[in-house]
């Protein structure tokens, strides 16, 4: 992975993650979990606008706003599916507010070089991974429409 | 040193109630010596954000499988992960999980592969446990390792191979997949991650009938008679019966297994493992699609 496109604040949360031993990764993404921003007021009854990612196992949705050529993305999963939650808060808290172009230029495998495969098993890790394909996804579209 | 027998009354009229406890007999015994809880979970961090107090966990993804083998842990990798949880040959292990116990049943399953006799799931899992706000703690559970011995792992009882099934065609099969895996229109569940199967549909024959039904709305198992309606009159199970359950990958059959073996008394039940990741990417082996059973293969 070519570490020049990779956006600071992912950047940072990789190096924190590789600087623990096994264990304490599971401790870091549960730090994650617990700090995924609600989402804000004015999306709260609006399901319509989430996507839902479906290569986790467990509910969670995503929604891309872009603002100035900058990108917005809100995330909801339930308290239950904490490792979900992890997921999606590494993602909001690396991409947003980033230009467009350096969300759509974060390597496709960056979940896999968290050193999270051991922690939390790959099986799992594919679901972020589906997370960050939706993303883009979501981004590009949202360029074109 | 077992824990003494629950006995509440609708454990009774299942085939081995000494398989079930109940939130009230768990939250009794807690920190009984001899005793130990294992919380497991599809979720890797579920237990981390709160747990039975006491409680240790074991995960299914990182713990119970081999890391390189599609199999399970051996007999000196098991002793160990159990005797660093605190769990000796003759401890009373009560399993709890969520989804409906789930990969708890997973877990037991795992647990008598091998031959760990007291092992039990606690009724309604942890979803039950929460709703009758019974306490949860995010306290690091203080574990004093034991020695667990090194036991080598049956595969020859409870667990059916791909050349077992083959062998097994006019013998029932259970499948308790989703109906929309059942009938090839997928091949994982809904909302869950495609897992590589290669083909869609059921192993010819098997009848479809869901892990989940066994379930009551509340996570705990179904009272006998409702059971019986489901897998006799039903899937048409009979006495004597030699059975082979599968899901996916084996998790959500052990739940059925554990339902047909230790709820309704079925002496020969097997979890076929392999399950579809492994008979739907499989070449040359059977396979139906639609609602219909399907006949017996003639090769």
């Amino acid at each position: 992975m070519d570490a020049t496109t990779l956006p600071a604040r992912l950047s940072e949360t990789r190096e924190d993650f590789l600087a623990l031993g096994v264990r304490d990764r599971l401790q870091l993404l549960l730090e994650f979990s617990n700090e995924l921003p609600e989402l804000p007021e004015r999306y709260r009854d609006h399901p319509d606008l989430f996507e839902k990612v479906e290569e986790c196992q467990s509910p969670v949705y995503i929604f891309v706003e872009l603002e100035h050529g900058r990108v917005h993305l809100h995330a909801t999963a339930p308290a239950e599916s904490p490792t979900t939650r992890g997921f999606a808060s590494i993602l909001v808290q690396g991409l947003d507010g980033l230009p467009v172009d350096e969300v759509l230029a974060v390597p496709a495998d960056y979940p896999q070089s968290l050193g999270l495969s051991e922690a939390v098993s790959p099986l799992r890790v594919r679901g972020m991974t589906g997370m960050l394909g939706r993303v883009k996804r979501q981004v590009r579209k949202r360029i074109a429409a | 040193m077992s824990a003494e027998l629950d006995s509440a009354a609708k454990f009774t009229e299942y085939a081995h109630p000494e398989r079930l406890v109940t939130t009230e007999w768990l939250a009794e015994r807690l920190g009984q010596p001899g005793l130990v809880v294992v919380e497991s979970d599809e979720d890797v961090l579920l237990y981390e954000t709160g747990h039975i107090p006491g409680s240790v966990k074991v995960d299914w993804h990182t713990e119970l499988n081999d890391p390189v083998v599609r199999d399970y842990v051996n007999g000196e990798q098991f002793a160990a992960l159990l005797g660093s949880k605190g769990i000796a040959r003759d401890t009373t292990v009560v399993i709890y999980g969520d989804k409906n116990n789930w990969w708890a049943a997973y877990a037991l399953w795992v647990f008598t592969l091998f031959g760990h006799e007291d092992v039990r799931l606690l009724d309604g899992g942890r979803d039950l446990w929460i709703a009758e706000g019974r306490p949860l703690t995010t306290d690091v559970t203080e574990v004093t390792p034991v020695e667990y011995p090194v036991v080598e792992r049956d595969d020859s009882v409870i667990r059916a191979f791909k050349d077992d099934v083959l062998a097994h065609f006019g013998n029932p099969l259970i499948d308790v997949r989703s109906p929309e895996e059942y009938n090839g229109e997928r091949t994982s569940a809904p909302a869950y991650p495609e897992e590589g199967a290669l083909r869609a549909g059921h192993i010819p024959t098997a009848a479809s009938v869901p892990w989940a039904r066994a379930a009551a709305a509340d996570g705990t198992f179904k009272p006998r008679a409702e059971l019986d309606a489901i897998y006799r009159d039903e899937a048409g199970l009979e006495d004597g019966d030699d059975v082979i359950a599968y899901c996916r990958i084996g998790e959500r059959s052990s739940h059925t297994w554990f339902v047909l073996a230790y709820l309704l008394g079925f002496e020969q039940v097997r979890n076929y493992d392999g399950s579809w990741t492994e008979w739907g990417s499989a070449v040359r082996v059977p396979i139906v699609t639609g609602a219909e059973r399907g006949e017996v293969p003639t090769r």
